[in-house]
């Protein structure tokens, strides 16, 4: 089980968060985008071997959703939502 | 019988006899004996049968390296497939060895053996193959299967809950075995004040000290193990488990020791799981054997494992021995077994010369330099050793009862290797140990290749030293021993004829590996999988080293360059229960309970799942009612006068804000914003991907306050899908959301004579139809509480959602149940609640929402508001539509017979013929008001074909039905505007 630190409550236990997801790029504009584009954003996942932004809900906590830096490969979170205590 | 037990000694309680059953027949040991030691003593020799070959096996290890006898334990310590070296021997303990019929002796399945040239590696892929495997499946599983899980408990056991319990720990220092480095690492730690956890998986502390006769400052090691032992106990600081083993290593340095014995009799198992700063591995190292022919033999037995049963157990193992080696262990192993009475005929030593540290060992035992054991006499027991020189010269055999092996040591780098540190392969020990470390860990003593007892003890203190930045201690001094080792990796004599096994459990021998290699299988990974070498319980504690030198040997590689497999937990068999704990009706994981919860249980309600840990009524059973008829009446009760159920688990949300209106707008598919303080809509949320996420209403309270309620199921979905959107794509935007679910309770009193309840309860709001129309609420008193009266309507009926603080609650359900009472109210369940919203098309997320289904699918268009640039998943929903795929369309089905009722689900394919389906159905029930059974279907271009008749393709039968609307009550919903 994995540590996540939450810049609210530090580190705490991974059953205590839900996953969000790695970050995808802004939402395009749908009036502006092509389909393509539109259907890229949508279904295109990042997905690297390495380090992967991502978010995750401290649901089972104080409710922020926070966003780190993970390393697929080890599970090390090289860098964190910001310090916390 | 006769009895091994020595006279004297061992670690075992000779006051405390034990009597225990084995495959049916009654037996005694000591306090203090395994189930494997007492069976020994007692002189039973064949203990099992092998897994796919059925041949008999006796008792090869110690501790959980065992790879031979597994036993099925009955009765209240009923569990499957443990290995009989690690079960405690308990007073009136039953067991049954797995994998025969009916006893190890008279096995029926053996003449499997017969075939065997029929099973090689990769036979699960290869044979069997026509028409199908599913064919010969049961068949296969049952000859060569393990113990099937235990049958429930008797009625004598412990009570069904308490029986595994999960905790969580912390720690500065997780110490992972107490032999002597985990012990002394504990020490040091424990003395720096540290927060230590200290957790061995055998009964008692001490490790390979149990099992040798070793000495510690001048005295007996196992004195300074007590001294040490009781230390730690001293420190407040210090948690020492013992027979808890540390079976998973998890990242960020997240452990799970698995406490088999809890001082609570009470509890069968606790599993711990431990967060540590810092990890000592002191997991020890384990005798690996050696590969010859009939290495399997019962008798066949590893030295170590000799040496832990006459020290440790005071037991026996066999009269004669024959020791083979390819190292200085095994000497020292001979030596304690000639000390206790065991005649010791010769030690066969591979290597050549025999180094003279090894000889001096001896003590006048002969030595046989130079020398394999080619084969083994007695096929149910051992009777003699083939021996020869390794060129084959000079074969002789040496009668014995006893053959023991030594193929050197092993570090147990399975923990050290699930937390991702690499291994590295040592050519002096000829063996792969700890490199680099992946996380905040150290491995010491023979973990770490550390294989003498005063470099146990020093790398224990250092590692503790390092980490708590203390002075080393000074450290005992202790009797030296020495270790030399040449690798033999198989015995390829030329006299040496047979199967020879590297991995017994799952009967994996030299044969199967060439076989692997020799069609393409070359990756350990492959060899492994191909043949299943390693992947039994004892996941190849003993024989996987084996597999990879015969790999390298082979293919002519350095063993380095083989690898290992990959090491995963659970390092020993672990209960599903322990990992679980306790779950169900306990503290763990509650049920969500409304203030109706016991009101309803009083009155005989069956409680249903709602979602969310939510139990709700799913009908209340009166008399001697059938279940149609108890949904018949609730259902009535709400079209004919009055119903009312309990909505309080209705995910309930407050937005404040000044952005909140926009927002709505946003995540909502119709427009939210243009609703007045006091007035009320029903919406729809998609996901971005265009799919149904909830359907629900919104309330405008405020100028910028607003009420959000969602289904139950998904309203932990809604606020993560709000929250995120906020806290991501709007942060600057100015809205607060507050889950409200549990702060506000309702009743809803529905039905054509709801308003005659209303005025009976009292209230002092208008409710007028002039006043508050369908879709209106207003804040007020209801029965002098305070409430908030919302005249939704999930049932089609004229309905009032009385909402009011938890604490009024269930006043207020009295209350209704009293003033309904003239009206002939009924309190109403979910099935009658599924059956009101099929009769009026309502939809249900779940039945006709899946992840194929759209608005404009439903008939549901006008809520895909036009009016918006934007919303959340408008522009995947008009991508998707421009397609000219054909869609599925919400229509209602009548069956032709009104007494046919139609599962739900049920596929409707052309003319009810083996043909692609072209729609399902998503609801089916028997309808009050039209006395007949009525469905909902979602229907290739349904909108388009009412009228048609459909047909319903069942198992045996097919079904007709006339499509038409989805609605089958008063479409025009006149009587819920009321
Ligand atoms: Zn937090």
């Amino acid at each position: 089980m994995m540590l996540i630190p939450c810049p609210f409550c530090g580190h705490r236990n991974e059953s205590e968060f839900a996953y969000g997801g790695p970050v995808k790029p802004d939402r395009p504009d749908p009036h502006a985008a092509s389909d393509e584009d539109w259907v890229d954003w949508l279904t295109t996942v990042p997905n690297p071997l390495g380090p992967v932004e991502e978010r995750w809900w401290h649901v089972k906590g104080c409710g922020t959703w926070l966003t780190i830096w993970r390393d697929t490969r080890t599970h090390c979170v090289v860098e964190g939502s910001g310090d916390a205590g | 019988m006769r009895d091994r037990r020595l006279a004297s000694g061992g670690r075992i309680d000779r006051s405390r006899p034990l009597a225990f059953r084995f495959n049916g027949k009654g037996y005694r040991g000591f306090s203090g004996d395994t189930l494997a030691s007492a069976l020994l003593a007692s002189n039973v020799r064949l203990t099992a049968r092998s897994f796919k070959y059925h041949r008999p096996r006796g008792i090869v290890g110690s501790g959980p390296e065992e790879p031979a006898t597994l036993v099925e334990l009955e009765g209240c310590h009923a569990s499957a497939n443990r290995a009989a070296t690690t079960v405690r021997l308990e007073d009136g303990m039953a067991a049954r060895s797995v994998n025969c019929w009916p006893s190890p002796g008279l096995d029926l399945g053996a003449v499997s053996q017969l075939f065997a040239g029929l099973i090689p590696a990769g036979f699960y892929y290869k044979t069997f193959k026509w028409p199908g495997w599913r064919l010969y499946e049961p068949a296969i599983r049952r000859a060569a299967g393990l113990a099937g899980a235990p049958d429930a408990p008797p009625p004598d056991a412990p009570p069904p809950d308490g029986h595994f319990e999960a905790v969580h720990a912390h720690a500065d220092v997780l110490v992972v075995g107490a032999g002597p480095a985990g012990l002394m690492a504990a020490l040091v730690a424990g003395r720096a004040g540290r927060r230590v956890f200290l957790a061995d998986e055998r009964t008692e502390a001490g490790g390979s000290l149990l099992d040798r006769r070793m000495e510690i400052a001048g005295r007996p090691a196992l004195e300074w193990v007590a001294e040490s032992v009781a230390e730690l106990t001293s420190m407040p600081n210090v948690t020492h488990l013992q027979d808890a083993c540390v079976w998973a290593y998890r990242e960020h340095n997240f452990l799970m020791v698995n406490e088999r014995s809890p001082a609570n009799p009470s509890m069968l198992e606790r599993n711990w799981r431990v967060r540590a700063g810092k990890v000592i591995l002191a997991t020890g190292a384990i005798e690996r054997g050696l590969v010859f022919p009939d290495n399997d033999r019962p008798g066949v037995m590893l030295a170590s494992a000799a040496q832990a049963y006459v020290n440790r157990f005071a037991v026996k193992p066999g009269e004669r021995a024959v020791v083979f080696a390819n190292n200085d262990s095994a000497y020292a192993a001979a030596a304690d077994l000639l000390a206790s009475g065991v005649d010791v005929a010769a030690i066969v030593d591979s290597r050549d010369p025999v180094p003279d540290s090894a000889r001096d060992l001896a003590g006048g035992i002969p030595v046989k330099g130079g020398s394999v054991v080619i084969g083994v006499r007695g096929r149910r027991s051992v009777k003699g050793a083939a021996v020869s020189k390794r060129d084959g010269q000079g074969a002789s055999t040496i009668d014995c009862d006893l053959l023991l092996h030594s193929g050197g040591w092993s570090p147990a780098v399975h923990l050290f290797s699930q937390s991702r540190g690499s291994l590295r392969y040592d050519e002096s020990l000829a063996t792969f140990v700890p490199d680099e470390a992946a996380q905040a860990c150290v491995s010491v003593g023979g973990a770490s290749g550390e294989l003498s007892l005063a470099s146990a003890l020093r790398t224990g203190a250092e590692a503790a030293a390092m980490i708590t930045g203390t002075e080393m201690p000074d450290l005992p001094t202790t009797t030296g021993e020495s270790y030399a080792i040449t690798p033999l990796w198989r015995v390829d004599a030329p006299g040496a004829k047979g199967r020879a096994f590297l991995d017994i459990q799952n009967d994996v021998t030299v044969d199967d590996v060439h076989l692997a290699l020799r069609e393409g299988y070359e990756n350990v990974e492959h060899v492994k999988r191909y043949t299943t070498g390693g992947m039994g319980l004892d996941q190849g504690k003993t024989g996987n080293i084996n597999i990879i030198g015969t790999i390298a040997l082979q293919k002519g590689v350095p063993l380095q360059d083989v690898g290992t497999t990959t090491f995963r937990p659970p390092y020993s068999p672990v209960s599903f229960g322990a990992i679980g704990g306790i779950r169900e009706e306990s503290v763990v994981l509650p049920y969500r309970h409304t203030p109706v919860t016991q009101w309803n249980l009083d009155r005989g309600a069956f409680m249903y799942e709602a979602g969310a840990r939510w139990r709700r009524p799913g009908y209340f059973l009166r008399g001697d009612e059938t279940f149609q008829e108890t949904v018949n009446r609730e259902c009535r009760a709400v079209r004919e006068c009055v119903g009312v159920y309990d909505g309080s688990p209705l995910g309930k949300f407050e937005l404040k804000g000044r952005d909140a209106g926009r927002f709505l707008d946003h995540v909502y598919t119709n427009l939210m914003s243009t609703l007045k303080p006091g007035q009320c809509r029903y919406g729809l949320m998609l996901t971005e991907d265009g799919l149904i996420l909830d359907d629900g209403v919104a309330m405008r309270l405020g100028e910028h306050r607003w009420l959000v309620s969602t289904s139950t199921a998904h309203a932990d979905a809604v606020h993560g899908h709000m929250e995120e959107l906020l806290q991501t794509q709007f942060p600057d935007w100015s809205v607060h959301v507050t889950t409200v679910t549990s702060q506000w309770n309702n009743a809803t009193v529905c039905g054509p004579r709801a308003r005659e309840v209303m005025a009976a309860l009292g209230t002092d709001i208008d409710l007028s139809p002039e006043e508050l129309p369908f879709m209106r609420f207003a804040d007020g008193h209801v029965a002098g509480l305070p409430a908030r009266v919302v005249r939704v309507s999930f049932t089609g009926e004229l309905s009032f959602e009385i909402n009011v603080a938890p604490r009024h609650m269930r006043d207020l359900w009295e209350w209704i149940m009293e003033a309904g009472a003239p009206s002939g109210i009924e309190p109403v369940g979910s099935e009658a609640s599924h059956v009101l919203r099929v009769e009026k098309g309502f939809l249900s997320l779940g039945h006709e929402v899946d992840g194929t289904v759209d608005a404009h699918d439903l008939g549901m268009s006008w809520i895909m508001s036009k009016r918006k640039a934007d919303y959340v998943g408008k522009r995947s929903v008009e991508l998707r539509r421009r397609g000219k795929a054909v869609r599925r369309e919400l229509v209602g089905l009548l069956p032709a017979d009104p007494n046919d009722q139609i599962p739900e689900g049920a596929p409707l394919t052309p003319g009810g013929e083996k043909r692609p389906s072209e729609g399902l159905v998503t609801a089916c029930v028997w309808s009050v008001v039209l006395d007949r059974w009525v469905a909902l279907a979602l229907l290739e271009n349904g909108k388009s074909r009412h009228g048609e008749t459909v047909h319903v393709r069942l198992k045996n039968a097919t079904v007709a039905a006339t499509v038409g609307e989805p609605v089958f009550h008063d479409p025009d919903g006149l009587r819920m505007r009321s």
